[in-house]
């Protein structure tokens, strides 16, 4: 089954003078998909998405929206039609209430959901009295959730949707994000530091580091297929170099060498056998270590 | 709920889903031509994602474990009866279990060294033993 991509970035290249950040990013999210994207601080999270965006234009590749190519400016302006985008800032019009601000948006977006609107407001809690300017972080993260999810977007790109919100808030967010999904439909795009988050609601994920993809896929297969493989020998561990495919790194330590692989582990134990180890042990891998350790090795 | 993944483990999502179903059948807390939650309702509840859902309950029916009936949702399968005696078992497996982790806290290992061990053997075993079973 071919699967429509709603994103599609090839090579995406980007400079701010002498300064690349990013340097050929490759990325693929299908419809209905909930891709987390993680890295860390100035690895090109926020830059991947204003090229999608059409807030900035690419140096060199191209980044393709429902099709279209973005940072053309026509197109830009069907994109932005169709997506519904969060700021990290949660930027709103702050001199308004909630209430003023529910009746003024909707004349934006021909497809407002009145509906959906209603109901994330008083699951919530969120006062149509309140002004906006007096909101806490949580309130104000909620209500442009809230915004973003009734425009009717098929798109829905945030970034750092639950960055400062607490264990509460941020549950909230993951349910409506989820619901967002599963009963609309609607493709999620979203930046994250918090691992868990992403464990918890993407199906995708796509880490990003130095202004490249690292690691781009259904979480699921990637949890299968990242193993790490621990050596134990008699005497200080060797200085081997495994030649299986998918080895992302190799540590040593003392009696130990540890191998991470993105392939399984059958190239690495059969390689590993050859060295004659005391021991060896397969482990699964938390998405955090398979972070951890390709923003780390990867050049 | 009989159904809770822990998205923190190195394990998919789906399968701990496809475990912890066919371990509610096997037990007998799912029974056979029970319905099981619909998919979205699922995912919301759980807050995972929706197209996981959908993955774990795709394997469970290609599995012959449940029946995924269009439009009236998906309904633990006749054959998908619990064996006889998997209760039992179950309970002596536990039993095991107990017996070999008394046995290495015993040693002097502790909860999150045996812990590692369980996972390691059991990633090694599911790598050596294939997949798709």
């Amino acid at each position: 089954m071919a699967e429509e991509l709603i994103i599609e970035a090839t090579g995406v290249r980007k400079a701010y003078g002498a300064v690349e950040a990013l340097k050929g990013l490759d990325l693929r999210v299908p419809r209905g998909a909930v891709c987390g994207l993680l890295g860390r601080n100035g690895a090109g999270k926020t830059t991947t998405i204003k090229v999608l965006l059409g807030m900035v234009r690419p140096t060199a590749g191209q980044a393709r929206v429902f099709g279209l190519v973005a940072g053309d400016a026509k197109a830009s302006v069907a994109i932005r039609s169709r997506t519904a985008f969060v700021s990290e800032d949660k930027d709103l019009y702050s001199g308004m209430t909630v209430g003023e601000l529910l009746r003024f948006t909707p004349d934006f977006y021909p497809t407002w959901r009145a509906d959906l609107a209603s109901t994330y407001l008083t699951q919530f809690e969120l006062r149509a009295d309140a002004a906006i300017k007096d909101l806490s972080r949580g309130m104000r993260t909620k209500l442009a959730l809230l915004l973003a999810c009734s425009t009717g977007a098929e798109l829905l790109i945030l970034d750092e949707p639950t960055s400062g919100l607490d264990p509460a808030a941020t549950e909230q967010v993951l349910k409506l994000l989820v619901k967002q999904a599963a009963a609309d439909g609607t493709t999620v795009l979203f930046s994250s530091h918090q691992l868990a988050d992403v464990e918890q609601i993407a199906d995708r994920v796509a880490i990003v580091d130095r202004g490249r993809i690292v690691v781009d896929g259904v979480l699921d297969d990637v949890r299968a297929a990242y193993r790490r493989i621990e050596l134990v020998f008699d005497g200080a561990a060797p200085d081997a170099a495994f030649k299986s495919r998918g080895v992302v790194g190799t540590r040593r330590e003392g009696r130990v060498l540890s191998v991470l692989s993105s392939a399984g582990d059958e190239g690495v134990v059969a390689e590993a056998r050859a060295l004659n180890p005391r021991s060896i042990d397969v482990h699964p891998v938390t998405l955090k270590e398979i972070f951890l350790e390709t923003i780390g090795v990867e050049n | 709920m009989i159904i809770k993944p822990n998205p923190s483990l190195g394990v998919p999502i789906y399968l701990q889903l496809v475990g912890q179903v066919k371990h509610a059948i096997e037990t007998g807390a799912l029974r056979p031509g029970e319905q099981l939650p619909s998919i979205r309702p699922l995912a919301e509840e759980l807050v995972i994602n929706v197209n996981t859902v959908a993955k774990a309950y795709r394997e469970l029916e290609r599995e012959g474990v449940i029946e995924l009936r269009h439009g009236a949702g998906a309904f633990v399968a006749e054959t998908g009866r619990a064996r006889p005696g998997a209760a039992e078992k179950f309970r002596g497996a536990q039993a095991l279990v107990a017996d070999a982790v008394g046995q290495l806290r015993k040693r002097g290992l502790h909860d999150d060294e045996i812990r590692r061990l369980f996972e390691a053997a059991l990633a090694g075993l599911r790598e050596a033993g294939g997949r798709g079973g």
